[in-house]
Parts: C-alpha cells; sequence; structure tokens
C-alpha cells in the first residue's frame, strides 16, 4: 500500500493543487522546485492511504504560514519546516508517524511532501481544508473537535515557537503575529492529533484528487480537448462529484483593496457573445460569491475557481487582470464540509456573507429550471 | 530625422522619418556579421534620399540578436553568480529550474553568501566583506569576467546589492555587475533568473553595440544610438551594454506601435499576417498590453512583461482545403513563390485565393481565373471571419475596436471584416518594425512594496511612485514636460501587517533630441541609471 510520488505525479499534483487553491493559497511553483530538487537528489516522498496507520500513531500536520508574496522572494533555507516539526516532538515528548497537509490547495499541497523528504516521513492522502482558505481555525478538524494547540511555528533562521491557546481562533492570532516578526512567511505543524481521529475528521483523499485534476489538464491540453469537460468526468468518482462551468467571457473590471493584512476584492467579467451577460466574484484570498446578475451561482465553501480559457491553467486572485480570458469553473464540497457546524466555521457566514450556503449543483439546477 | 532599424533573423528593415514623416523605407537581408547588413540599409536608405547625414538626430535599432544568444546558447560568457541571503533560500540555489544546455552554455560559478533583507527593511543577515573577497578571488581564479548578482527583497533595499558590487568591484576593477534589482520586480528566482540572462550576454553586448556603432561611422552618421526594448521604450547605447536583456521581445512590440502609429490610432487591434502565421494584439493608450504571468525566455523562467500576443496559423502561404472550406495551418512558406498557382505551382494557397478574389496582384493572375467564384468568395470570407475572431477574443470593452492590418499576408484581408467598425492598411506596413523602433520613447518603470499606515497614505505612496517614475524617465532621457504616466498597477500584498501594496507605474515621455545630439561627451546624465 501506499506509493512514491514520482517527478511527473509530482508536477500533476502542483497543478491539480493549484486549481483546488479556488484563486489563493499562493502558486504551488516555488513548493513543486523544493520536493522536484529532493527527489532529484534521490530521496523518495511515500503517500499513505488514511487507513494505513495504527490507530494510535501520531500525525502531524505541516503547512506555511504567511505571505506567498514573501515566499516567492524569501526562499525558504530548508531548515524551518524541519526545525517545526523537530520542535513539536520535542513538546509533545513522542515521534511523528507520519505528516499531511492541513490544506490541499494552493503552496500548501507541496510542503507535507518537503517534509516528508527531508525527514523520511510518509505523508497522509489527506488534508483539514479540502481547498485553500486563509486561516488556521477553518479546518475540519477544528470542527469536528480537533484542538490546533499545541502547535509549533519556526523561521528560516532557526528560531521555533510553540503556542498552546485556548481556542483555535486566538491560535492563529498569536501565530499570524509571529509569522510577521518571523519575516513574513514560517514554518508550522498544527493539529497535532492521532491516525483514528485523522480519519474521523479529515477530508481524504485529496492529495490523489489534486494529482488525478491535474493529469487531467495535462492530458486535454496534449490531446486538444476541452479542459472543463475532462476536469467534469474526473471529479464525477470523486467525493467532490460536480464539476461544471459557471461563465465563459473576459475580464472586465478588478477591484482590490487590502483590508487587515487579507486582500479583498471583486472581479467582474462579460460574456464573450454578450457584453451584458455579466458574472462577478467577491474574493478574500480565495474565491468567496460568484454572482451572475444579482443572482448567486456558487458560494463558500464550494470551490470557485478561475482558468485560462484556452489553456485550462488556474489563474490566482492575485493574477487576475483587466482583458484576461477566463472560464470559472464551480466543484462541489465533499459532505464532511458541507454539514451545519462546518458551514459555521468556513460557510459564508464566517466570511461576512449574508447569503445562506447552497449547494452549487442545486443552485445550478435551479438556473436551469 | 530619425532613422530606425529592426535586425530581424532573416531581414533588416530600416526607414528614415522627418517628424512623423517617412521619407525612405528599404528591406535587406539580415549578414552573420553585425555591422553587413545595417551598412547596406543604410547606404540604400542614404543614398534613395540623398539625406544630409548631419540632420540625422538619432537612430534606434531593435535586434534579435540576445534573444538568438540564449535561444542557441552561443555567444555566452561564463558567468558568476552571487545571491545575498543566508540562511534563506538555500534550499533552492540559483539557476535550479534552468534546462542544462543552458547551464553548460554559461558554466556559472554559483555562490551562496551572507545578506538580504526582509519585507519590512530589516536584515536577514549582515554583508560579510571577507567572504565577498573569496567570492572575487575564485572569480578571478576562474576566469569570470561578468557577475550576477541578486539579494532577498532588493527592489525594497538596493543597498547590500549596491555593497557587495562595490566590494567585488575592489577586488577586481574590470568585472562586470549586473544587479537584479535594476532588472526585475519581486520574485527571486525569476529577477535572479533575468540578472545571469543579463549578465552571460554583456561580452556580447559590447561587440553588438561596437558593431552598430561602427555601422554608423562606416556611412558617416554621427548619431547617438538607441536599442529598442521589451516594453516599447528605448535606452541609450551605454545602457544597453549594460542591461541587454531589455531587448528581448522588442520585435512585436515595435511592430504593433509602428502599425498604429501609422494609422494614427492609439487604441486599436493591430494584425501582422506573414507566410505562415497571424498575430493580434491590442494597443492601449500606444502601448502594447502586456501578458500575465511568468514569460519563458529560451526555457528560463522571468517576470518581464511581454506583449499579450495572440497567434493562429493563417497567412499568405497558407494551403486551402475546399469541403469543407478551412484555411491553414499548414503553409508553403518561403516556398510561396514556387509554389502556390499564381506562380505556377500546384498548391491552392491563401495568396491565391486572394488574387482571384481581386484583392491582390501577386504573380499571374490568370493562373487562378479558373477557380469557381463561389469557392473564392467563401474562401475569403472564411479567412476574414476567422481574423475578426481573433480580435473579438481580444477586445475587452464593449467599444467596437479598430484593426490595422499589417504585414505581407495582409493582402489577404477584404476591406471590411465582421464586426469590426474600420479596416486600415496603411503605407509602409511592410516596415512597421523598423518604424516601430523608429518612433520609440523613453520611460522610467517604479516596482517596489509600499507600506501604507497611519502616516502614510495609499495617495502618498501614489504620488511618490509617480514622482519616481517620472524622475526616472526624465534621467534616462526625456523631455521633462512630456512625460505621462501610462501605467499605474497596484497589487495589495496578502498577509502583511501595514497593509503593504506593491506598486508599479511607468512613465514614458519623448527623446529629448537635443540632449541626445548634445551629449556625445563621456557621463551623459542618464546614462548610469
Amino acid at each position: 500500500m501506499g506509493h512514491d510520488l514520482t517527478l511527473d505525479g509530482l508536477r500533476d499534483l502542483a497543478e491539480g493543487a493549484a486549481l483546488l487553491g479556488t484563486g489563493g493559497g499562493g502558486d504551488p511553483y516555488i513548493g513543486r522546485l523544493l520536493v522536484e530538487r529532493q527527489l532529484r537528489a534521490g530521496r523518495t516522498v511515500r503517500i499513505i492511504g488514511v487507513d494505513e496507520l495504527p490507530d494510535d500513531a501520531l500525525v502531524l500536520p505541516s503547512a506555511m504560514m504567511g505571505a506567498p508574496t514573501v515566499f516567492v522572494e524569501k526562499l525558504p533555507s530548508g531548515a524551518g519546516n524541519v526545525a517545526a516539526l523537530r520542535a513539536l516532538e520535542r513538546h509533545l515528548g513522542r515521534t511523528a508517524a507520519a505528516t499531511m497537509p492541513i490544506e490541499c490547495g494552493g503552496l500548501n499541497s507541496m510542503m507535507p511532501l518537503l517534509l516528508g523528504a527531508q525527514t523520511g516521513l510518509p505523508v497522509v492522502d489527506a488534508d483539514g481544508m479540502g481547498r485553500a482558505f486563509p486561516e488556521l481555525q477553518m479546518e475540519t478538524f477544528a470542527v469536528y473537535g480537533v484542538s490546533g494547540s499545541p502547535m509549533s511555528i519556526a523561521s528560516d533562521h532557526g528560531d521555533t515557537g510553540i503556542i498552546d491557546a485556548v481556542d483555535n481562533r486566538r491560535m492563529e492570532w498569536l501565530a499570524r503575529a509571529m509569522t510577521i516578526q518571523m519575516g513574513g512567511a514560517a514554518y508550522i505543524c498544527d493539529y497535532p492529533m492521532d491516525a483514528a481521529t485523522v480519519r474521523r475528521t479529515a477530508v481524504p483523499g485529496t492529495l490523489t484528487l489534486a494529482r488525478r485534476l491535474g493529469a487531467t489538464l495535462r492530458q486535454a491540453r496534449a490531446a486538444h480537448a476541452d479542459p472543463f469537460e475532462a476536469l467534469a468526468g474526473t471529479l464525477a468518482d470523486t467525493i467532490y462529484s460536480h464539476g461544471m462551468v459557471l461563465f465563459a467571457g473576459k475580464v472586465i473590471d478588478v477591484e482590490r483593496r487590502t483590508v487587515d493584512g487579507f486582500a479583498r476584492g471583486r472581479v467582474t467579467m462579460a460574456a464573450l457573445d454578450d457584453p451584458g451577460d455579466r458574472l462577478e466574484i467577491t474574493f478574500q484570498n480565495e474565491h468567496l460569491v460568484a454572482r451572475r446578475g444579482t443572482r448567486v451561482v456558487a458560494i463558500v465553501p464550494d470551490l470557485i475557481c478561475t482558468l485560462n480559457s484556452e489553456t485550462g491553467a488556474p489563474v490566482t486572485t492575485e493574477a487576475l487582470a483587466y482583458g484576461q480570458r477566463l472560464t470559472v469553473f464551480a466543484i462541489s464540497t465533499p459532505d464532511i464540509m458541507r454539514a451545519p457546524e462546518a458551514l459555521r466555521c468556513f460557510g459564508p457566514s464566517a466570511f461576512g456573507l449574508s447569503e445562506e450556503y447552497t449547494p452549487v449543483e442545486r443552485l445550478a439546477a435551479a438556473a436551469r429550471a | 530625422m530619425r532613422v530606425g532599424i529592426d535586425v530581424g533573423g532573416t531581414h533588416t528593415d530600416a526607414v528614415i522619418m522627418d517628424g512623423t514623416t517617412v521619407l525612405a523605407e528599404t528591406k535587406t537581408a539580415t549578414t552573420p556579421d553585425v555591422t553587413g547588413g545595417i551598412v547596406t540599409a543604410l547606404r540604400r536608405l542614404l543614398g534613395a534620399g540623398a539625406v544630409d547625414r548631419g540632420r540625422i538626430a538619432a537612430v534606434m535599432i531593435g535586434t534579435t540578436h540576445f534573444t538568438n544568444a540564449l535561444v542557441t546558447g552561443r555567444n555566452l560568457a561564463p558567468t558568476g553568480v552571487v545571491r545575498l541571503a543566508l540562511p534563506a533560500t538555500a534550499a533552492l540555489p540559483p539557476l535550479v529550474d534552468w534546462p542544462a544546455r543552458l547551464r553548460e552554455a554559461i558554466r556559472p560559478s554559483v555562490h551562496l553568501c551572507q545578506g538580504g533583507h526582509e519585507f519590512d527593511g530589516r536584515p536577514i543577515s549582515p554583508l560579510d566583506r571577507d567572504e565577498l573577497r573569496r567570492v572575487a578571488a575564485e572569480l578571478h581564479a576562474r576566469g569570470v569576467d561578468t557577475v550576477a548578482v541578486s539579494s532577498v527583497f532588493s527592489p525594497v533595499n538596493t543597498e547590500l546589492e549596491e555593497q557587495a558590487a562595490s566590494v567585488l568591484l575592489d577586488e577586481l576593477p574590470h568585472l562586470r555587475v549586473s544587479l537584479s534589482h535594476q532588472i526585475g520586480r519581486v520574485g527571486l528566482l525569476e529577477r535572479e533568473n533575468a540578472t545571469i540572462v543579463n549578465a552571460c550576454l554583456r561580452d556580447l553586448a559590447d561587440r553588438i553595440v561596437d558593431g552598430f556603432a561602427a555601422a554608423l561611422r562606416e556611412v558617416g552618421v554621427d548619431a547617438p544610438l538607441f536599442l529598442s526594448q521589451n516594453d516599447g521604450t528605448l535606452m541609450d547605447a551605454d545602457h544597453t551594454r549594460r542591461h541587454p536583456v531589455r531587448t528581448f521581445a522588442s520585435g512585436p512590440t515595435n511592430s504593433m506601435r509602428g502599425a498604429a502609429f501609422l494609422a494614427g490610432r492609439a487604441n486599436c487591434a493591430v494584425v501582422d499576417i506573414g507566410g505562415t502565421t497571424t498575430d493580434v494584439g491590442v494597443l492601449a493608450d500606444g502601448y502594447p498590453r502586456a501578458a500575465t504571468g511568468e514569460v519563458d525566455i529560451g526555457g528560463v523562467r522571468t517576470n518581464f512583461r511581454m506583449p499579450d500576443v495572440l497567434s493562429i496559423g493563417l497567412g499568405g502561404g497558407s494551403h486551402v482545403r475546399t469541403s469543407p472550406i478551412e484555411v491553414g495551418p499548414e503553409s508553403v512558406g518561403y516556398e510561396l513563390t514556387r509554389r502556390a498557382l499564381v506562380f505556377g505551382g500546384r498548391t491552392l494557397t491563401a495568396t491565391d485565393l486572394a488574387v482571384a478574389a481581386g484583392l491582390a496582384d501577386i504573380g499571374d493572375a490568370s493562373l487562378v481565373r479558373h477557380l469557381d467564384r463561389d469557392l473564392v468568395r467563401r474562401g475569403v470570407a472564411w479567412m476574414a471571419s476567422r481574423v475578426a475572431d481573433q480580435v473579438e477574443r481580444m477586445r475587452v470593452s464593449a467599444d467596437p475596436l479598430p484593426v490595422i492590418v499589417v504585414g505581407g499576408g495582409s493582402v489577404l484581408m477584404p476591406p471590411e471584416l465582421p464586426g469590426v467598425p474600420s479596416v486600415h492598411r496603411p503605407g509602409h506596413h511592410a516596415v512597421a518594425n523598423a518604424i516601430g523602433a523608429a518612433i520609440g520613447q523613453i520611460g522610467g518603470d517604479v516596482d517596489r512594496l509600499f507600506a501604507v499606515n497611519t502616516g502614510v497614505s495609499r495617495e502618498d505612496v501614489l504620488e511618490r511612485a509617480r514622482a519616481e517614475a517620472v524622475e526616472r524617465a526624465v534621467a534616462a532621457g526625456a523631455v521633462p514636460g512630456s512625460v505621462e504616466i501610462v501605467e499605474i498597477d497596484e497589487i495589495h500584498v496578502a498577509y502583511l501587517p501595514g497593509n503593504a501594496v506593491r506598486v508599479r507605474v511607468k512613465a514614458v515621455g519623448e527623446l529629448d533630441l537635443g540632449r541626445a545630439r548634445t551629449s556625445d561627451e563621456e557621463d551623459r546624465p542618464w546614462a548610469t541609471t
């Protein structure tokens, strides 16, 4: 069971993770290079299913925290993420049996793979967001009762800290402050838990999902096939089940502002054949809600992805620009992310939106009716 | 008067312009040596117009020499690479994602050193001068005389790159140093890549610039020399010696700007139809709209801004299939004059349709008289609607976009295109790229992270960035009153305190020909920006 990640598999995984970043999460490019370099040096990354660990095995999820803009400039030393792992192991007095992503969308899909290559730890094929979200408490782990604390945080210099906060939201605030002092980008291990708890609280199979979505885009490109039809086909037999094109058009306006360190804004697109037909997406790092005219056509936590209409390549909110020809593709989230307690944690109200959550496939059916 | 020259892989085009009037144009073969083709082109131009050489105020050249050197891996110098960053960045050393072929071509001497800044200006680690002296010794031992220096967050704080350069130059006075903050933007790998590309081209840049200067001397032209940059603005000869990488992709930019100039339009689509392909780009306020995302040059990822161009396989040599009607993407290419029907060949090409439809007078029209009228009509309509579709895809506002058609294959287009308000095929369109070089302006750029906080408002930051861009354009040789801001882009940076914002501003003005004429002495004021 389990399998070693190949170079080709890594490339596919990185592209699929960019798609699951749903406009945010940071470009996985740097992360992919980091892992690629490990693989070329002869190290391996072993990816295992959630069922492959004994119930009491300790799993320490790992991630990068901070601004992707900093990360592309101050590249990692390669010591920070290992330092974070060792610090939490020391604090717990136990050795990790595996690591895993807290976030399968964007750059953070890659960080546990890097840690796995550096330390030999296997990487569990699951995560706690099922996509990308902006804050540490927005985790299915948290939704289903796991404490994010104690967490460890480390800098590229090798400084480490332990945060044992009273709740996951305060953990996020404290860790954010330390990240800034550490230069705007830091490495963390949080939500320490045993494998039985991972099975109960994680979104399963998301690394495999990312790899398959990336492979689908690559193959569609090679065959000159419609990448969006191909993505929908791949999703059909996964727990994400529905993938659909919401809109295809050109970007006619991008509005951005920074609020409390978050990149908030709005992108407006016009249909190619009917300039009066508009779609507007509101984002906060990730895309939150898409409205066609006044009608909501998709809303968080369902995934709203912006892709280059020609190539199917994912386009992040930071790269959105006037004149781009984009296709907006929505992906339904699995049931574990749609329960009432999950929606309280990362549904519309968690982002200050007044609309109720309605599954994207129901919105699509209502629009057809 | 200005002379504009475009040195392409196959042809060297040249024009001479007086103000906005094209006095003469010529097209000649590019020669393997740097000067030959240019001397021939200049002789023809000046001979044809019987021009007083003393009235030529400036010569502008757009060239593919540097792009070709990188793509072929030839004429690249052994290059030193110094990155100031430790302990950060060690996991991804310089050149990590380069093709093996290019790494071998530049035989890099790579040094990861102490230095760098955090995003907020704190040092990552202090510069270690002894470490840099050891680097200099090794560069010397390996016979390396050009080096790229990059420091983390140097677009925010340039001082460490400058200090490192001065330590290296104290040890090795003849070293050529390329500093990353002068080349690129935030994004260490991409900026460093562009800086290394620049460094490995500097020997070649000396030879090319010397060659151009020799060509001008040979024909008796004593005017300052400028080269086209990728954004459509100019840099002087001395600047080119230090920043050759900025010439990359100047060709398509010049072609589009030249076309728009000829048609007297600042906002339009430009359709450039050659023998095999058609390129469609859009000009906004006289400058090409930039493509987004990273740009690959010869397999090296950089963050240059390149024009956004759609290419399709349709040109004068495109094959025509009849049922159903389809033109291209296969093409007879340069064999048009042998294989097309109008030249006695046996392949039905797009050019044959244009001649049969009376759009063009090429070859022997009697050889296509037998073609079915309906086929010809439908074939021309097919090509027109295909091009109109590309224009439509590039259009971003509800306003219809006028179209300028240029290039040798422009005869394929009927006088009207579906959904397009107007189609222009200006005179001199075959040398639009040389005209684009001749009309080049002078620019100044700012691209930095700014912190917006209680003491500094967003307006303050934008005002400061604008003023700095204008100042840089004037310092680079623009007429002070003529400088305008042509582009402002704010990117808000997530997850940082103090609402950090990355601001890009570009200012452009007219080249100050008076200053250009009188600046033959050493130390031109703008040469050291």
